[in-house]
């Protein structure tokens, strides 16, 4: 490749890059998010209002001080443990699903684009499996949880780097049934 | 002049049957030592018109893009010779010619079709080294032209040619958040590009069956992954496997009576056997690792597959009636998707260490890995029937595209595809 095609190549990637940073919806949960707690609120006008650490109250899926209203799971490359800062998230949904013997979730597995695809589909349902395990030890039963691995197929960015790659290595825990 | 005018539209027609080319071809690499090689125009003596690209063009695109040959500019010739009398050998050794190919085509003496008839001559030993009749039918203009470059790819390098192949992949375009995917059977140049099947939902790993009849594929189309099994010409299909978890990685075995799938059914991600005839399934891997991608050899005795058993993916071996898996792989930190040359002597792997992603081939006897491609995502190898190039998956920016490399390295060619993600690229056997 020739010096003028690399500097097009590497002004397209910046764009690419650009466009993707401002037309990709920021993740929904962060490290941060999940060890800064909401403190508990001690005031009375609290009637309507949900606990959000009420994780049976199905109004704290739309309640974003809820580890409930949390439903993706990231994960490291290559790799397919649910790291620490990401177990409360899976043990409140856990809780939910013990309280709701009726409600049903699948547990869709991804990955990032590195690799190939059909080691891909591996990685992503290895991923969903781990986050079937926590949620099973956590109370949720066996049929209240199903997994599918779209691997690489379905991804949420679409640049080559760690600034995507990261946001497509999840799991997104959905609700067939709440 | 209506009348002629409506018969170059419908040579245009018959030439092209309601597919335009999609895909361009360049040249990245070339070979330094390419064979230099006349292919004078051969002369048009059939009814009707000639086709727009003349069989002439068509060998010598399939001859350069080989990267063994480089065949001189028709506008460079000072003569057409069309018969073996009329070369002046002279006038071609001044070209730095070394080979000169001539001949004609005729209609079929059924009139059901085309003779082309063409001899290929040593220009220093004046020696006729090919003497050919290549019939085809009305629409097979092409193919038979990519039968001439066969032929005279054979005669010069020893080794069968594979330009009358096809290839099939996968086509990605997206509008917003809408996506569409083609599974796509093209010549081996690209040329004649035919959706077998078209879905909203992803396609992926198409595998031919040995007769290049069949090809087998996984497609989310129910939501899951399910395998398939598409008769090409006819687009009649079989669900073969859409069990709870993956489906995937199909691979006919060699004489076609088997298919290798990576199935999740027992909860884990293990190597299956179906019998295509009787439906019955065996389970050959039981590792709690990820075991997947499947690939014969050539003589059905074994498959090779990936598997993270050992902590990365690397790529394994088991015999095909079972036993004890053996690491294959030892170089570099990722090796996956394994596809065997047709001679068993080495397999080809998408190689991945740190963020890059390379083509590889492994030595099976010497046990080496030699790198062919420079890409940084490039995954998904797959060989020509002849073992000459190795067909790719690569990225350019954000976009997919085909890619050919040599056996041995020192060709390089990409196939560019007018829009869309083109990807998941498997060439088929020799087509009888």
């Amino acid at each position: 490749m020739n010096i003028a095609l690399r500097l097009l190549f590497a002004l397209s990637v910046a764009v690419a890059v650009a466009a993707c940073k401002t037309t990709e919806p920021a993740p929904d949960t962060s490290a941060d998010d999940t060890t800064r707690r909401p403190a508990p609120v001690e005031d009375v006008v609290t009637s309507a209002a949900p606990d959000p650490r009420d994780y049976t109250d199905a109004r704290n899926f739309d309640n974003n001080e809820s580890l409930l209203s949390k439903r993706v799971i990231y994960f490291d490359f290559d790799k397919s443990n649910v790291k620490a800062e990401y177990r409360d998230i899976v043990a409140a949904h856990a809780a939910y699903l013990a309280a709701h013997g009726s409600a049903r979730v699948t547990l869709e597995g991804h990955a990032d684009e590195r690799g190939t695809r059909e080691y891909n589909l591996g990685l992503g349902e290895r991923r969903g499996n781990s986050v079937t395990g926590l949620l099973s030890a956590g109370g949720g039963s066996g049929n209240q949880l199903d997994v599918v691995s779209y691997g690489e197929e379905r991804p949420v960015c679409r640049v080559s780097n760690e600034d995507c790659w990261w946001q497509n290595r999840r799991v997104e825990i959905i609700y067939t049934a709440r | 002049m209506p009348a002629a005018l409506a018969c170059l539209l419908l040579a245009i027609v018959l030439w092209a049957p309601g597919a335009q080319a999609k895909l361009e071809i360049e040249i990245i690499k070339g070979h330094a030592s390419a064979l230099p090689i006349a292919v004078v125009p051969f002369q048009w003596r059939a009814s009707g018109y000639p086709p727009i690209t003349s069989v002439t063009d068509v060998v010598s695109q399939d001859l350069y893009r080989s990267g063994l040959f480089n065949p001189v500019d028709e506008a460079d010739m000072a003569e057409r010779p069309v018969d073996a009398e009329a070369i002046r050998f002279g006038t071609w050794r001044l070209l730095k010619t070394d080979y000169i190919v001539i001949g004609r085509v005729n209609n079929a003496p059924d009139g059901n079709g085309y003779d082309i008839v063409y001899q290929l001559f040593d220009v220093h030993t004046q020696e006729r080294l090919l003497s050919q009749i290549t019939s085809v039918g009305l629409g097979d203009l092409r193919f038979g032209a990519h039968r001439v470059a066969d032929a005279i790819y054979e005669k010069l390098t020893g080794v069968p040619g594979a330009f009358s192949t096809r290839i099939a992949y996968v086509a990605a375009t997206r509008d917003g958040e809408r996506q569409h995917f083609e599974l796509v059977v093209a010549d081996a140049d690209g040329f004649n590009p035919q959706s077998v099947v078209g879905s909203p939902e992803p396609l992926l790993s198409p595998n031919w069956s040995p007769d290049g009849e069949r090809l087998a594929y996984v497609s989310f189309e129910k939501g899951n992954s399910a395998i398939y099994v598409q008769h090409v010409s006819t687009g009649a299909r079989e669900l073969i496997a859409s069990g709870k978890g993956i489906n995937g990685a199909p691979a006919f075995s060699p004489d076609g009576r088997y298919l290798a799938m990576a199935l999740s059914r027992t909860d884990n991600l293990e190597i299956h056997i179906r019998d295509m005839s009787s439906g019955a399934l065996r389970q050959l891997t039981n590792h709690w690792a990820i075991d997947t991608e499947p690939a014969w050899s050539p003589d059905g005795r074994n498959i090779y597959f990936t598997s993270d058993r050992g902590g990365k993916a690397q790529v394994y071996r088991v015999a095909a009636g079972g036993g004890t898996a053996e690491r294959i792989t030892l170089e570099g930190e990722y090796n996956a998707r394994a596809t065997v040359a047709p001679d068993g002597r080495s397999i080809a792997v998408a190689h991945g260490q740190g963020n890059e992603y390379r083509i590889g081939v492994w030595d099976l006897e010497n046990e080496r890995m030699r790198i062919l491609t420079p890409g940084v995502l490039d995954e998904s190898p797959s060989f020509a029937p002849n073992s000459s190039m190795i067909l790719y998956a690569t990225r350019e920016g954000d976009r997919g595209v085909l890619s050919a490399v040599s056996a041995d390295g020192n060709v390089r060619q990409r196939l560019i595809l007018s829009e869309g993600d083109v990807r998941e690229p498997a060439w088929s056997p020799v087509i009888r």
